[in-house]
């Protein structure tokens, strides 16, 4: 893979994860019955700091639960390669919350479209919101984030690399393009 | 791994690997929706030669609880009677688009065989003396959610280990998990070497110190063929309190089931808070859920 450029440094992910913050809370009118979802892998971290910045304007605790949506993935009848199931984690009851879905990128929507089930058998939410650090579009469901962090035209031959202190040891989003094979 | 048939082969790592699934499906039998959609498109076929009620039960809610379709056949109800073959039988079920079958089998040997015949995934639901590779795996998960590892635990397997398939597969899964293994039992009952286990027709000797004690069911078949003699066996190998006291204080007592109550095992021990028996099988179908994720999954179809 060719890197081909920087779309985000720590600087301006703080700030849009800031913005999303203050963004989830206007939406739910408060922080009464909000509780975030981070998605595997990245979208964990996210959705913790997502919590860290309402807890620091709002102070108010928001909790945080985990959700791995690999037994809900649309194509393990056809994969080659068996994913590696993990822990979700939600220590809380959905009924009756407003839940905001949290995950790096959006792209064909099918991981948000897993996500929906998983939740729905999870509990019954008042209200499911998706936030996404980045959109780079091509979705193949009808599925739109609520708040975005940021939106990048991208080719189906480029790789979105989102790269977070927690994972990767530092906070950066990269383009990359795919190699001719 | 293609198939599950016993451990032969297997690494550490693969049965952590699929101990770790069991886990993620456990917690999806604790949801108010317990059921999650991954083998949707694939059939499950429990093909159970030898008749066994809680481990077909298990298998077929563990598929079903994966959303996968199950066909299942019993050879008391089949053309088995009929004289049809082991092999006419799956292949017939092959016919039909199986993915995974579960058997079990009186003749060892009869799923490995079964690999040549079908191209879906063989899962060894007991097989004569052999193996009852899932029963061990539930037995492990079941020690390490109780004990919070293995390594360097001594866990102690008493009875008919000669006749014993699922001391068979204990005596290969624990072992590679780090577990010292003992097995201890009236002579006739003993085999000359079991390995990955150390012998001795001494109980105290296995239960010194054990961390958990796993105790066998004594088939009735044994004292009718002369092997053994229930008084005897009652009055020497009966796990009860009092013999307890060599194990670790609180070492808990596991039973692969169908209990003899008051033969093994101490009718009051088997319903006191050490028993893990009812977590055995509680266990038994998250287990058997990550067997068959990790066996259909990723296969090529």
């Amino acid at each position: 893979m060719r890197f081909k450029a920087e779309l985000m440094n720590a600087e301006e992910m703080r700030r849009a994860l800031y913005r999303i913050a203050h963004e989830v809370v206007e939406a739910g009118k408060g922080v009464e019955d909000l509780v975030l979802v981070g998605i595997h892998t990245r979208g964990i971290p996210l959705a913790e700091r997502i919590a860290r910045y309402i807890r620091e304007f709002e102070g108010k605790e928001v909790p945080v639960g985990i959700l791995d949506i690999t037994l809900y993935r649309d194509d393990l009848s056809e994969i080659g390669v068996r994913p590696q199931v993990r822990q979700t984690r939600i220590p809380f009851d959905l009924t009756g919350k407003a839940v905001v879905l949290v995950d790096d990128v959006l792209y064909t929507g099918r991981t948000a479209r897993a996500a929906l089930d998983a939740l729905m058998d999870l509990g019954r939410p008042k209200r499911i919101y998706l936030a996404v650090l980045i959109d780079r579009g091509h979705r193949e469901l009808p599925i739109r984030a609520d708040f975005v962090g940021k939106n990048v035209p991208t080719a189906k031959n480029e790789v979105v690399k989102v790269k977070l202190a927690e994972v990767d040891g530092e906070d950066r989003v990269e383009l990359w393009e795919k190699e001719a094979a | 791994m293609k198939h599950l048939l016993d451990f032969q082969g297997w690494t550490r790592a693969e049965v952590e690997s699929l101990l770790d699934t069991a886990r993620v499906m456990a917690e999806v039998l604790e949801r108010p929706v317990k059921r999650v959609p991954a083998l949707q498109g694939f059939t499950v076929a429990t093909v159970f030669f030898e008749p066994s009620t809680r481990t077909r039960l298990s298998f077929e809610l563990a598929a079903r609880r994966m959303s996968a379709d199950v066909v299942s056949f019993a050879a008391a109800t089949s053309s088995l009677q009929k004289g049809e073959s082991y092999k006419d039988t799956l292949l017939t079920l092959e016919a039909m688009g199986v993915d995974a079958y579960v058997i079990r089998a009186d003749a060892a040997g009869v799923p490995h065989q079964a690999t040549r015949w079908v191209r879906g995934a063989v899962i060894n639901g007991g097989d004569g003396r052999r193996a009852h590779p899932t029963q061990a795996l539930l037995d492990a998960y079941t020690l390490l959610e109780a004990l919070g590892g293995l390594e360097g635990r001594k866990i102690a397997i008493v009875g008919d280990i000669l006749h014993s398939r699922v001391a068979r597969s204990n005596a290969e899964l624990l072992p590679l998990l780090g577990a010292e293994v003992w097995g201890a039992g009236p002579p006739a009952l003993l085999p000359q070497s079991l390995p990955g286990v150390r012998l001795t027709p001494r109980l105290d000797e296995a239960l010194a110190e054990a961390d958990a004690v796993m105790v066998l069911r004594l088939q009735k078949e044994r004292m009718e063929a002369g092997l053994v003699n229930l008084e005897d066996y009652i009055a020497h190998y009966q796990v009860t309190e009092a013999r307890l006291k060599k194990a670790k204080p609180e070492a808990p007592l596991l039973h692969p089931g169908p209990m003899n109550r008051d033969v093994e095992l101490e009718g009051t021990l088997a319903d006191s808070a050490r028993s893990l028996v009812n977590r055995q099988v509680h266990n038994g179908v998250a287990v058997r859920m990550a067997v068959l994720y990790h066996l259909l999954v990723g296969r090529e179809r």
